[in-house]
């Protein structure tokens, strides 16, 4: 079995790992076909994605329904959303999930009339959560804090049309943290992170990383 | 002040809430000046001559709307006025829905016609894949489009064969897919790329705009309205500044508010 679960997945990665690496600098026809069905194969691998997906929410929050853990009764909705909007989506306006999508469905009507409105909500609490957040916590204790403090400050009225009317200089002085100082960390950052990125994935061409197989035989 | 320090959260809700409501009941007009970054789009799509491929990837969904949408429907009006063909697309699922209404509705009011002057994609799973998918083919990545069209003989599709063909690509995201369009669209197949983001995304965007992998940034709520005053069409993004601004600096206020004291209790003590 170790064989079907570790080392036949090692040689896959591997393999491919190494073929599109090379396949990146090859122009030939060939190899431009060959990247077409990997990239509609890896399209198509992707959309079982919403299986495992689906079955990994559900699992969940049948565990903590059955579990009666706090705020299970939340995870009702979990079932009553998924399922009403399953069901339209398959119904498909009468015509049912064989044909192409209809318009005007009762699919549609729940899409702009609940989760439209209900994502826009969520969404919008942040503001206050933020402010509340600024108020207790935001403190100039240390010089980083004053510093990153006084930044947050300027770029927060630098960026809004009224920064120009408290103070002209305002708004060059927020474009000014942002793209000097805010972009130098950031690409910082960004180099740092892709690093990593090309370090992972080596490790796990070479098998040296295998978390990704999952744990236990 | 030490009650003062821990106030009941609710009351700041409060504020919050007045801070956002009363502009909105009280109409009130502010200066909305486009910055370079947001003209660098509007440049780009001005510039292009009519017949002109434009693809909108709507990487969003619902919880991204208000921020986006005006962005998405200002870049709409701009690109049918100057009779420029849209193509639209999504990578999130959640986005079909809005990118659909968004596109059919600007559509109308221009009077195009749909398969002809602009098609919807829809939505395909993969992301990187789908970006790579299209730069080689893009009747590969989608045949056919949201409404079951086939694609490959679509007018609107004329003349586009893969990624490279189209003259402008604007990119509408709430998560990480800019970076992706960058590193497998358009740093691979070679073409213009533009950015529309969340104001919580726009600061990571900044290296890319510097580097010139993106040709404009609109962030924001901001910088829609930036883009609704270019293009002389002032709407909900304009109207949203009045609220934005005053709810700024009630959190400007009580950053200050709350440090002072701090600062007083502390030298109290």
């Amino acid at each position: 079995m170790n064989f079907f679960k570790r080392t036949i997945p090692l040689i896959i990665a591997f393999i491919m790992g190494i073929m599109m690496a090379f396949q990146y600098y090859v122009p030939h026809e060939a190899s431009q076909s060959l990247l077409k069905v990997v990239t509609r194969w890896g399209i198509t691998i992707a959309g079982f994605a919403v299986f495992i997906g689906a079955y990994s929410l559900f699992h969940l929050h049948w565990n903590k329904i059955k579990r009666k853990v706090p705020g299970w009764g939340y995870s009702n909705f979990v079932f009553f959303g998924a399922g009403i909007t399953i069901i339209f989506g398959l119904y498909n306006g009468g015509e049912f999930f064989l044909h192409d999508k209809q318009e005007g469905t009762m699919f549609d009507w729940m899409y702009f009339n609940v989760q439209v409105p209900a994502g826009a909500t969520m969404f919008s609490i942040l503001a206050f959560f933020m402010a509340s957040a600024a108020y207790r916590t935001f403190r100039a204790r240390t010089s980083e804090a004053t510093i990153l403090l006084v930044a947050a400050i300027i770029v927060m009225l630098g960026r809004v049309p009224v920064g120009a009317l408290i103070w002209e200089f305002l708004p060059p002085i927020a474009d000014w943290i942002m793209s000097v100082p805010n972009m130098a960390a950031k690409r910082g950052i960004l180099i740092g992170v892709s690093i990593g990125a090309i370090a992972t994935s080596l490790r796990i061409i070479f098998g040296i990383e295998r978390a990704y197989l999952g744990g236990g035989d | 002040m030490e009650r003062l320090l821990k106030i009941d959260r609710r009351i700041i809700f409060v504020f919050v809430a007045a801070a956002v409501t009363i502009p909105l009941l009280i109409k009130f007009d502010l200066p909305v000046i486009a910055t370079k970054e947001v003209r660098g789009i509007y440049d780009k799509i001005d510039s292009l001559s009519e017949g002109s491929h434009v693809l909108i990837a709507f990487d969003y969904d619902p919880a991204s709307k208000e921020e986006l949408q005006p962005m998405a429907v200002a870049l709409l009006h701009h690109c049918f006025k100057n009779n420029i063909k849209v193509i639209g697309m999504t990578l999130n699922p959640g986005g079909t829905g809005l990118a659909d209404s968004a596109i059919t509705e600007v559509g109308k009011e221009y009077g195009r016609k749909y398969k002809e002057d602009y098609v919807f994609l829809g939505y395909k799973t993969g992301v990187e894949l789908v970006m790579i998918n299209m730069g080689e083919n893009i009747y590969s990545a989608f045949p056919k489009d949201f409404k079951g069209n086939a694609t490959t003989d679509m007018p609107a599709l004329k003349d586009v064969q893969s990624l490279q063909d189209f003259d402008f690509v604007v990119d509408l995201a709430s998560g990480s897919s800019i970076e992706a369009w960058i590193a497998f669209g358009k740093e691979k197949y070679n073409f213009d790329l533009g950015a529309g983001c969340t104001a919580v995304i726009g600061p990571d965007m900044y290296p890319f705009l510097q580097s010139k992998q993106i040709e404009g940034l609109m962030s924001g709520l901001k910088g829609a309205a930036e883009y609704e005053t270019l293009i002389n069409r002032k709407s909900s993004a304009v109207a949203g500044m009045s609220p934005q601004s005053v709810v700024h600096v009630l959190v400007v206020f009580f950053v200050i508010f709350g440090n002072t004291l701090y600062f007083m209790t502390r030298r109290k003590k």
